[in-house]
This record gives structure tokens, C-alpha cells and sequence, in this order.
């Protein structure tokens, strides 16, 4: 059991109500049910939505990975939840959720946090972590470079957005182009048609004396909205292709190059690339040619292990158990701004 | 029969075991705390703690009862998903009971009465009884003002008519002001036994999630 830990992982920080269950580091199952088409007529996620959604879908969606899995609930050795950070109300629903689970079937409980989760499910597709490990989460929601010597105990931001994430940015551009909500699925399909060079959009923080490894994304929405609206006032015809694939030659850019930086500079030898933005075809690219020339070993997840999903948390909380870590109580708190240092919350002695 | 009842649908958190014979039934322990903000921290330790003061399992339990609410959401469903998930894990059947109902019950009242706990943003979840069993109006969420008319003067229980004394002329303060897990576990073994089916467990919002379509793209430029 201490080497390949049994664990079901609940997720529900945002719109995925997500459950994973996972052996050590395989893969058992991961089951989703997404609410992101009731949200797309309001332009975003709406929390509301998103907790009524995750209210119905919690049990039968623990049930389907349990089954999928083809595991009895009693056979496992850890539940495990996002406790943070994410959407106050949705988490709340999976920590109740997986606090009952384990309080009616015995098991210890581990509240863990959500970015680390994303890091840590790379052991699902490319076996253990280096130690440690440089990481970069891009989201709707998320935007860090985190180094993590110990994913199970010590996650070190280096830096972040200081405005829009940059999931949000595809979301923002994608509006200012007419392109439906997700816009990052969007924004990639069209970018392959048009000239990433078209357009030379700025670069935000990359200034000789920014913050190094923080992110700037809304100035780059805005120049983007501008340069749109000149032309349509001025009656021109917007070539959406090109603009979409300058946009995100510029986001992936800047968000490789800090991220290599970094590696450089922590004089760690890989680098691994989690969130639903790693999704993106020209970063998961521009992430690999640059890698390789700066000799850097690249781990990125397939995408469906990019974005929110409970195996991550799974895979987090199988961890914790392996290494031995102190579980939660079940006074456990859902924590909508839980700090990346706090890896998971153990229960106060 | 041996129940969990437990509601979060309003600022009371309340978990109590009920057992239920041929003649009649008791609490065998009961947990009540009022926090509107700490819901899904205290409803499992209460759980807990009542399972343990009274000597009891949770695989002796043949029922699981849960208030359906209406009440502020965030809290409603930590008792919702809670139940469902306790269930699920023991293969427990899980009962739903409006929380007004179980609140309703617990006044004893055999005259008309109304009953209102408090929505927030000026607003009272309410309905009307002809006595402790039978609601005959609601439940509906309203401004105090709106209904006045129809609940003044009538006996009136829950912090709701506390609250809003104006428009529940005849609230009384020995009648109880916040639902109990006691209540709401008695309602449904004597619903039960009787051979009443009740409802799952499906939360009553009675409002749309806030949420607007946006009117269109807005210019970043000023022309
Ligand atoms: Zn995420």
C-alpha cells in the first residue's frame, strides 16, 4: 500500500466537476462533467452555475470513476479534494462531498491544493518528478512558475500574472474577435491559418528591470482591442487569422522564455508545462524548440490532464499518502485564496 | 428505524439521530450551532460527535433525512451534498424534507400559522400552515412588505418573522426560530410510517443563479 496508494480525487475549484482515481501513479479513471456550455452565453464562468452544476453531478460522477475503475470504495486507501485555491461555493461542494466519503468509509481525508495538483499529475503520464521540479500553470484562472523541491511539501512561487491570467487573455481577444467562450480552443484553431508575424504585439514585463518571471497579460488584450478597433472604424476588414496567431505568438513568447529563464537561472534541467492553456498546439511547440535548444527536457501532460480534472488530485493525494503525510481534519475549510505554499492543509495537533 | 437528519439550508447547522419504534420515537442525540459562514467546517465534526454521544454507527443508520432548503445556497448544499455522499458510501437511502416543514413541525401549532427564515437581500423564504402538518402556501421567497397582507396578524415562527416584525405582526418569541435536525428527523419517521414516500434530496433555490448576458462588445477605444 505505501509505494502504490489507492486514492480517489475529487475536483471542483471551477466549472469541471472532476474525479480521478489512481494507483500510485497509474491512471484508474477520470471521469468529468463539465459545465462549461451553461456558461458560454454569459461570456464566463458564472460561480452559481457552476455550484448548482457540481451539486448534481457530484455523486453520480464519483460513482462512474469508482465503477470505471473497477474499484470497490472500500478498497481505497485515501480520498483526496481541492481545498483551494478556486471558486469559494464550488469548492465547497467537493470538500463536503469527499469529507463524507471519508468519514463513511474510514479512510483518511487530504484537502490539497489545486495548482501543486497540477504539477503533480505529470506522474501519471511521465512517471516521478525530478526534484525539483520547475513548473509553469497557465489557466483561465492561473498564471505561475513555481519551483517545487518537494511537491508534497514545498511549492515556491517565483512569480505570476500581477492582472490577467493568461486563459483570460484568450478569453478577452477572442470576444474582440467574435469567437465564441472557451476562446482558447478557438484562438488556436484560427491561428493556424493566419501569420504569427503579422503583427508585432508588445511583450509585457520583459523589460530589462521587470520582475523576471511575473506576467502582464492586459496590456496585451488592449493593444489588441485597439489595433481591431482602428481598423473597423477606419472601414477596413480585420484579418482575424493574423491577429489571433500574433496574440498568441505573443503570449506563448513571453511565457516560454520567462519559463526557460528561470531554469536557467534555478539551474534546474527540465521544465514542465500543466493548465488548461498548455493545451495551446503553438506554446506546447514553441515550448518544445526552445527546450530543446536550451537543453532542457520539456514534460507537458496531453491535454485532457491539462485542464481541471480529478486525477490530478488523485495523483497529489497518493503522493501525500506515499510520502507519509498528516491528513486533514474534518473540519477541513474550503479556501477560495489558499497560498501555493500550502501544499495541502494537515490537520492542526 | 434509525435516521440522520441533518439541515444547513440556514444559518443553523443541526445533526441529530432519531430513532423511531412502533410507539413513537426519540433523539437519541442532537447537535445544534448557528454560524452562517461556517457550514461545511461544522456539519461533519457535529455528525461526529452525535454519532458518538449516542453509541451508535453510522452503518446502524436505515435513513438519511436532509432539509431541501429554501435557503441561502452555498450553505443548502453542504447539507445536500453531504447527505447524498454519506449515503452513497454506505448505500443508505437519502430522504428529502423542506426545512420550512420540519421548522413548521416543531411549533406543535394545530391553528394557522406562517413560517420565514431569512433570504438575505431583504427577503424572507416563507409558507403557510393550517397546523404543524399541513402547509397550504409556499414555499416562496418575497419581500416582508409584499406579503404583509397575507401573514399580519397570523402566528408567525423563524428568525425570517423575527426579523421583519412590521409585516409579521403576530410573530411569537416561544415559538422556535431556527430549524432542529430533531424535528425534521421526527417529521420524516412519522411521514415513514405512515407509508408517505418522501421526496429526494433536491435543493429548493426558488431564484435563478444572478448571472447577465453581456450586452455586446465594448469598445476599448472612445471614438
Ligand atoms: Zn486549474
Amino acid at each position: 500500500m505505501a509505494d502504490e496508494p489507492l486514492v480517489l480525487g475529487i475536483e471542483t475549484s471551477c466549472d469541471e466537476t472532476g474525479v480521478g482515481v489512481v494507483r500510485g501513479h497509474t491512471l484508474l479513471a477520470d471521469a468529468v462533467a463539465s459545465s462549461v456550455d451553461d456558461h458560454a452565453r454569459f461570456g464566463g464562468v458564472v460561480p452559481e452555475i457552476a455550484s448548482r452544476a457540481h451539486l448534481e453531478a457530484m455523486v453520480p460522477t464519483i460513482e462512474r470513476a469508482l465503477a470505471h475503475a473497477g474499484v470497490a470504495a472500500t478498497d481505497l486507501d485515501a480520498i483526496a479534494v481541492t481545498a483551494g485555491p478556486g471558486l469559494a461555493g464550488a469548492l465547497l461542494v467537493g470538500v463536503s462531498a469527499a469529507k463524507a466519503y471519508a468519514y463513511a468509509l474510514g479512510k483518511p481525508l487530504y484537502g490539497v491544493n489545486h495548482l501543486a495538483s497540477h504539477i503533480c499529475v505529470d506522474q501519471l503520464e511521465h512517471g516521478p518528478l525530478p526534484e525539483p521540479t520547475m513548473a509553469l500553470l497557465v489557466s483561465g484562472g492561473h498564471s505561475s512558475l513555481l519551483l517545487a523541491p518537494d511537491i508534497t511539501s514545498d511549492v515556491r512561487p517565483l512569480g505570476a500574472t500581477i492582472d490577467d491570467a493568461a486563459g483570460e487573455a484568450f478569453d478577452k481577444v477572442a470576444r474582440v474577435l467574435g469567437l465564441g467562450f472557451p476562446g482558447g480552443p478557438a484562438i488556436d484553431r484560427l491561428a493556424r491559418e493566419g501569420d504569427a508575424g503579422a503583427i508585432r504585439f508588445p511583450r509585457g514585463l520583459t523589460g530589462p528591470r521587470d520582475a523576471p518571471y511575473d506576467f502582464s497579460f492586459s496590456g496585451l488584450k488592449t493593444a489588441v482591442a485597439r489595433w481591431v478597433e482602428t481598423r473597423r472604424n477606419a472601414g477596413d476588414d480585420v484579418p482575424v487569422a493574423d491577429v489571433a496567431a500574433s496574440f498568441q505568438e505573443a503570449v506563448t513568447d513571453v511565457l516560454t522564455r520567462k519559463a526557460i529563464r528561470a531554469c536557467r537561472d534555478e539551474g534546474v534541467d527540465h521544465l514542465m508545462i500543466g493548465g488548461g492553456v498548455a493545451a495551446n498546439s503553438r506554446l506546447r511547440a514553441m515550448a518544445e524548440e526552445r527546450c530543446a535548444a536550451a537543453g532542457l527536457t520539456l514534460r507537458v501532460p496531453r491535454p485532457g490532464l491539462c485542464t481541471d480534472n480529478g486525477a490530478m488530485v488523485a495523483a497529489l493525494g497518493a503522493e501525500m499518502v506515499a510520502r507519509g503525510r498528516a491528513p486533514s481534519a474534518l473540519d477541513l475549510p474550503a479556501d477560495s485564496s489558499l497560498p501555493v505554499t500550502r501544499t495541502h492543509v494537515a490537520a492542526a495537533h | 428505524m434509525l435516521l440522520l437528519a441533518l439541515d444547513t439550508a440556514t444559518p443553523a447547522v443541526t445533526v441529530a439521530l432519531y430513532e423511531a419504534g412502533r410507539d413513537g420515537g426519540a433523539a437519541l442525540a442532537a447537535s445544534d450551532e448557528i454560524d452562517a459562514r461556517r457550514h461545511g467546517e461544522l456539519l461533519l465534526p457535529a455528525v461526529d460527535r452525535v454519532l458518538s454521544e449516542a453509541g451508535r454507527g453510522l452503518g446502524e443508520v436505515t435513513g438519511l433525512v436532509v432539509g431541501t432548503g429554501p435557503g441561502p445556497y452555498t450553505g443548502l448544499r453542504v447539507g445536500l451534498v453531504t447527505a447524498e455522499a454519506l449515503g452513497a458510501a454506505r448505500s443508505i437511502p437519502v430522504h428529502g424534507v423542506g426545512t420550512l416543514d420540519a421548522l413548521a413541525y416543531a411549533t406543535g401549532l394545530d391553528e394557522p400559522f406562517v413560517v420565514a427564515t431569512d433570504a438575505r437581500r431583504k427577503e424572507v423564504y416563507w409558507a403557510r400552515y393550517a397546523d404543524a402538518r399541513t402547509r397550504v402556501a409556499g414555499p416562496a421567497v418575497d419581500r416582508p412588505a409584499e406579503i404583509a397582507g397575507e401573514v399580519a396578524g397570523l402566528p408567525a415562527a423563524g428568525a425570517g418573522a423575527r426579523l421583519y416584525p412590521e409585516a409579521f405582526t403576530g410573530v411569537r418569541d416561544d415559538l422556535p426560530a431556527h430549524v432542529s435536525a430533531v424535528a425534521l428527523g421526527a417529521l420524516a419517521a412519522e411521514r415513514l410510517s405512515a407509508g408517505q414516500p418522501l421526496p429526494g434530496a433536491r435543493p429548493q433555490y426558488l431564484r435563478r443563479p444572478d448571472a447577465r448576458v453581456p450586452t455586446g462588445y465594448k469598445a476599448v477605444t472612445r471614438t
